[in-house]
């Protein structure tokens, strides 16, 4: 609840960008009511009719299915795997982080070198090579796509935790005789969470920038379900006719990644003042 | 009262009036500095002496026309030698700065520029104000940095900043001041940071070139004895108010103010000295030896460290920084294990590593450390922080540690609404009482007490020690005091540990340690506490050469 | 420690990360459930076939001769021949290759004096509406999809006014000013890309800066501003600079492949992409390596810049 008077706070941008991460969650949630059509029915088996000629509201797409339904689907699906994908990777790099903070010793050094060698090389280039090896799916692309990004929590996490575990706090906790469950639970977890929460708002635009890159690239997510990216990418070829319709999804990708900065520069702000209620 | 110089004096070089100055804090302009008059003759040294948060530094740096970023000044006047500094144009402005009133910071590590050499950062001042060329005022650098008895006083200004160290480096800032001979100096706490032993040094120089070269100097400190031995007038700050002011022998010897005499008994506190039975050993360090990084590399910390502590009294470690005094916390504690000797509880041997020592040994043996803000998390309401400790090793729930925590609070002298509190809302004084119940919650024999006054101000420090010592009387717990401040030691310490390069160079009961003959190290050292009489420096300096 | 070792440390991660690279390809193959042969040809595939390529895959022979024999044909120059076309994976790449360095060079050189300067510019006027203004335009770049950007620029400067054409249609043979006219669009798109983020990561470097109590210190001392900013702050800037450049032109190398899609530039990106589609494993591999060196070497590259800008390590005590 504090958090909410605290937000009542905020300035217009943060406000702005909260409201739109809730109408976004609010169609990925009830897409199936809002949509006027199914996801992949198709109305009039012609490319890219106008709105006005099929009577929808951004008009069809390249097999004839409606935009504006795609659009609605696409929210469900891309949000729904960035989301997983970003709890994924939290779940993996905080756990190894703080492990090999508090640990330290041998395993610190293993699992830092680890990731050491995944971040010399663009995270791109690795999903490329494992989606060539595997091919693509949605499993796969939210086991690999985790994997690749927990190496940046895992940095994070590690750093954060070395540098309460040398507060003399954490000393006065080992010197009672506090186990290492204890201290990393109740003293190290609780003193990390706000910089953790505001990256993974900047994790989770880097995740669905990249997916839908990905899908843009035809490497993401498969037709035919609907996503923003691959949206794009079969429309592409109506943006030289002068149809701007395939420039919606990819404003919808935008919007939502503005979105999520505003809120997370109001956060960072927020919380970098030494303000220790939220 | 006479002032110490008469050359020049009577001419007026600074007048404020009604100096206001506002800080940002959580999104409105507050202010810091509420009103303020002052003023400084040609020659003359006004010290400006308040505690943290008193605005001194603010209106030092205002006298050159400039505030912090997240500051502004508000409102007033600044005359200095006839040029109105609020409103100067920025050109007027840069002509006076470094030209004529010159600024020395409290950290020269931080204010030398990383990528130039001493000597020309001290030339850049006169050669970009037009006053020298290069060749003189590196010449000039050469003279200034022998009178201030810089070793090796041709080569040194050829050096980086972080090749310098950092008495020597303080030294050369205030040499970089001088580089146009200004009518005025801004000091700000440009001793704070340095050991006693250090500050000596450093103080003597200020003293020596201000006076060599008729230089005025607002000298801005916390510490009321290095104040006097600079100042010729001393003006008192609080919440950015004037409380006092006048003559610095005036003031010393007949404080107006109930604050200024508060600010003068600070150093008075002692503690009756200890019955002279002899009390049981609490704890024996027996030849102890340690080193950071393994057995294998490194340097020794610890050397040949042997020590008994008494039930029931005060031991305080007292060395400057590197000594090992710390260290010898984290031996005792066993997050340093010794790779030599033991640490003996009660007669029984404690294994080294703190790891395997069962609970009951780790709730004897407490400890309180010097930053009480990073010593208490954050994030734990006090009634955690308090609490912890009483569920822990006893056992504690629900109303009974409730119960508890209530008694510890009232031990300590904070209300009971403390509980509900988290420790960033709590000031420094009560935050160091929190740490102290914490310790106290264990019940145990034996606190460590590592610097726990040095991060306070001095008021409060007064009232951390009297707290402890009431404890220690009314719970006849025994402390290991560990400081650099050998007025704590004067005021609590039944005994006296002195700590040198990791070896102990003097131990004994206070009276004897503090009596000469002492060895020559620990005369150095308390030779070098700056007391409140204002020829103490110069009374030192002539024995020191006399020697 | 010291320079020399600072460098041969990155080095040899870069090299061992190329090196995990392969062997990880190789396991891949490897522990692939049926086999690649057969995930590749589908399981509908004849059984003569899929022999055929498991042959030609060398899939017959163990792992460690494989990747021995594949180490040694890469290190001479020989990247092996393409699954999809049968053609020499080296012939392949060749003229691609150059092609995106001359896109990535002609982004690099329009992005970085232009970031720099915004970014300057920008950390100087901090709080005023020009840096507010820029500070919000920038975060908007940011969080724009690349191919985004791509097609807003199509739309305005091919579509609504027909200045540059839509599809970067180079050939070896155009002259230069023709190359450079027919890749305007992905250029600016590309550049787009890396100034705001270099921009904004100047900006943080200066701010950064112009805090320290020696910029106050000079300050202080009388100088005048334009000193301040050559004298004082540009020595201690010029490392974090150059890492935010190189930083940016690393990033700027995975930016690339998204936007020769976008504008079917004919490229080693879009060769990657394509392969991955058709999940012609060797080409990928070669790609894949190429651009991992050169993001390394950049790394590389801005870890011995930023020490040799450091004083304190470049005059030690």
């Amino acid at each position: 609840m504090l958090f909410l008077k605290e937000f009542a706070k905020a300035g217009w941008p943060a406000k702005i960008g909260m409201a739109v991460i809730l109408v976004y969650l609010f169609c990925a949630i009830f897409a199936p009511l809002i949509a006027p059509y199914a996801e992949t029915e198709v109305i009039i088996t012609s490319p890219w009719v106008s709105a006005e000629e099929s009577g929808t509201l951004l008009g069809l797409d390249q097999l004839g299915r409606d935009l504006w339904t795609r659009v609605l689907y696409g929210a469900r699906n891309t949000i729904t795997i960035a989301i997983v994908i970003t709890l994924l990777a939290f779940f993996i790099g905080m756990a190894a982080g703080f492990f090999a903070a508090v640990v330290g010793g041998l395993t610190d050094q293993l699992l830092s070198r680890i990731v050491d060698i995944i971040m010399a090389f663009p995270t791109l280039f690795f999903a490329l090579i494992v989606l060539s090896i595997l091919g693509t799916s949605v499993p796969v692309l939210i086991v690999v796509i985790a994997i690749l990004d927990s190496t940046r929590v895992f940095r994070i996490s590690r750093a954060l935790a070395m540098d309460i575990s040398v507060m003399d706090y954490v000393e006065v906790a080992k010197l009672r005789g506090e186990g290492l469950w204890w201290i990393m639970r109740r003293e190290v977890l609780p003193n990390a969470l706000t910089p953790l929460i505001a990256e993974f708002g900047l994790r989770f635009c880097f995740v669905f920038l990249f997916i839908s890159a990905l899908s843009f690239l035809g490497l993401g997510i498969q037709p035919p379900a609907a996503d923003w990216g691959s949206m794009v990418r079969e429309n592409a070829a109506a943006i030289t006719y002068g149809i701007m319709t395939p420039l919606v999804p990819a404003l919808a990708i935008a919007i939502l990644t503005i979105a999520v900065n505003l809120v997370v520069d109001w956060f960072l702000r927020k919380t970098s003042g030494l303000r220790d209620e939220v | 009262m006479r002032s110490k110089r008469d050359v020049g004096a009577g001419e007026r070089l600074l007048t404020m009036r009604g100096l206001r100055i506002d800080g940002f804090t959580d999104d409105r302009w507050l202010p810091i500095v509420k009103g303020v008059d002052l003023h400084l003759d040609r020659g003359e040294v006004l010290g400006l002496i308040g505690e943290s948060g008193a605005g001194k530094s603010t209106i030092g740096i205002a006298a050159m026309g400039y505030a912090r970023p997240g500051c502004r000044i508000s409102g007033g006047e600044i005359d200095f030698d006839g040029i109105q500094i609020l409103g100067a144009a920025p050109a007027e402005l840069r002509a006076v700065r470094g030209a004529r009133i010159a600024y020395v910071a409290q950290s020269a590590a931080a204010s030398f520029n990383p990528a130039h050499r001493l000597i020309d950062q001290y030339a850049e001042t006169p050669v970009q104000h037009g006053i020298l060329s290069y060749p003189e005022a590196a010449a000039n650098a050469k003279d200034i940095y022998r009178r201030l008895d810089l070793p090796n006083p041709d080569q040194i200004g050829f050096r980086y900043p972080h090749q310098v160290s950092g008495g020597q480096l303080q030294r050369a800032m205030v040499a970089m001041a001088m580089s146009c001979k200004p009518d005025l100096i801004v000091f700000d706490e440009p001793t704070t940071a340095l050991d006693v032993t250090t500050q000596i040094e450093v103080l003597a120089a200020i003293k020596d070139i201000v006076r060599q070269f008729n230089t005025a100097a607002i000298y801005i400190t916390h510490d009321l004895a290095v104040v006097a031995q600079l100042a010729d007038r001393i003006m008192v700050l609080r919440h950015g108010l004037t409380v006092e002011e006048g003559g610095a022998r005036a003031m010393l010897a007949a404080p107006k103010e109930e604050y200024t005499r508060k600010l003068l008994a600070v150093r008075t506190f002692t503690k009756a000295a200890a019955d002279e039975s002899e009390s049981a050993t609490v704890l024996e360090v027996d030849n102890v030896w340690a080193r950071y990084g393994g057995t294998d590399a490194g340097v020794n910390v610890l050397e040949e460290v042997s020590l008994k502590v008494g039930r029931k009294t005060t031991v305080a470690i007292v060395g400057e920084s590197g000594s090992g005094k710390s260290t010898l916390a984290r031996a005792i504690t066993g997050l340093l294990p010794p790779f030599e000797g033991r640490v003996l509880f009660n007669g029984r041997e404690l294994p080294a590593s703190c790891r395997r020592r069962n609970k009951n040994l780790l709730r004897h043996l407490q400890m309180i450390y010097q930053m009480p803000d990073v010593a208490l998390n954050p994030r734990q309401k006090i009634r955690d922080v308090i609490g912890r400790p009483l569920s822990f090793y006893f056992g504690m729930h629900g109303a009974e540690r409730a119960a508890r925590v209530r008694e510890l609070l009232e031990m300590i002298e904070l209300s009971d609404d403390f509980k509900d509190r988290y420790p960033p809302e709590l000031s420094g004084g009560q935050k160091q009482r929190v740490c102290i119940a914490r310790a106290l919650a264990a019940r145990p024999e034996l606190i460590i007490c590592d610097e726990v006054t040095s991060a306070l101000d001095q008021l409060v420090a007064e009232e951390i020690l009297k707290l402890l010592h009431r404890l220690q009387e009314e719970l006849g717990i025994t402390y290991l005091f560990i400081t650099h401040d050998l007025a704590t030691v004067k005021a609590i310490a039944d005994e006296i540990v002195v700590m040198l390069q990791g070896r102990i160079v003097e131990h004994g009961k206070k009276e004897e340690v503090l009596t000469p003959p002492h060895h020559e190290y620990t005369d150095l050292l308390l030779s070098s506490v700056p007391e409140m009489d204002p020829d103490w420096l110069d009374n030192l300096l002539q024995k020191r050469r006399a020697a | 420690m010291g320079l020399l070792q600072l460098v041969a440390k990155r080095l040899g991660f870069g090299l061992l990360a190329l090196f995990v690279i392969t062997v990880l390809i190789s396991l891949g193959v490897e522990v692939l459930p049926g086999d690649l042969a057969q995930s590749i040809l589908g399981q509908s595939a004849a059984p003569d076939t899929v022999a055929a390529l498991r042959r030609e895959l060398g899939l017959d022979r163990p792992l460690h001769v494989r990747y021995g024999e594949w180490l040694f044909n890469f290190l001479q120059g020989d990247m092996g021949t393409s699954l999809a076309n049968k053609r020499e994976i080296s012939e392949l790449i060749g003229q691609r290759l150059l092609d995106t360095l001359f896109l990535a060079v002609a982004a690099a050189v329009v992005a970085v004096p232009l970031a720099l300067a915004l970014g300057v510019l920008a950390a100087l006027y901090r709080e005023t509406l020009f840096d507010k203004t820029i500070s919000m335009v920038t975060l908007g770049f940011i969080s724009l999809p690349e191919f985004l950007i791509g097609y807003i620029l199509v739309a305005l400067f091919a579509v609504q006014v027909n200045w540059f054409p839509a599809i970067s249609n180079i050939t070896p043979d155009m002259p230069f000013l023709s190359q450079l006219y027919a890749s305007a669009l992905p250029v600016a798109a590309l550049t787009f890309v890396v100034v705001a983020h270099m921009m904004r990561m100047t900006r943080a470097a200066i701010v950064n800066l112009m805090q320290s109590p020696f910029i106050e210190m000079a300050q202080l001392k009388g100088i005048a501003a334009a000193r301040i900013i050559v004298h004082h702050a540009l020595p201690n800037a010029l490392s974090p600079i150059i890492n935010v450049i190189v930083l940016n032109l690393a990033y700027l190398v995975v930016g690339v492949v998204v936007i020769e899609v976008v504008f079917v530039y004919p490229g080693l990106g879009q060769l990657m992409v394509d392969s991955v589609r058709v999940r012609d494993l060797p080409v990928v591999q070669a790609c894949v390596l190429i651009f991992g060196a050169t993001y390394i070497l950049l790394n590389l590259t801005a870890d011995i810049l930023s020490i040799i800008g450091n004083p304190r390590l470049r005059h030690p005590k």
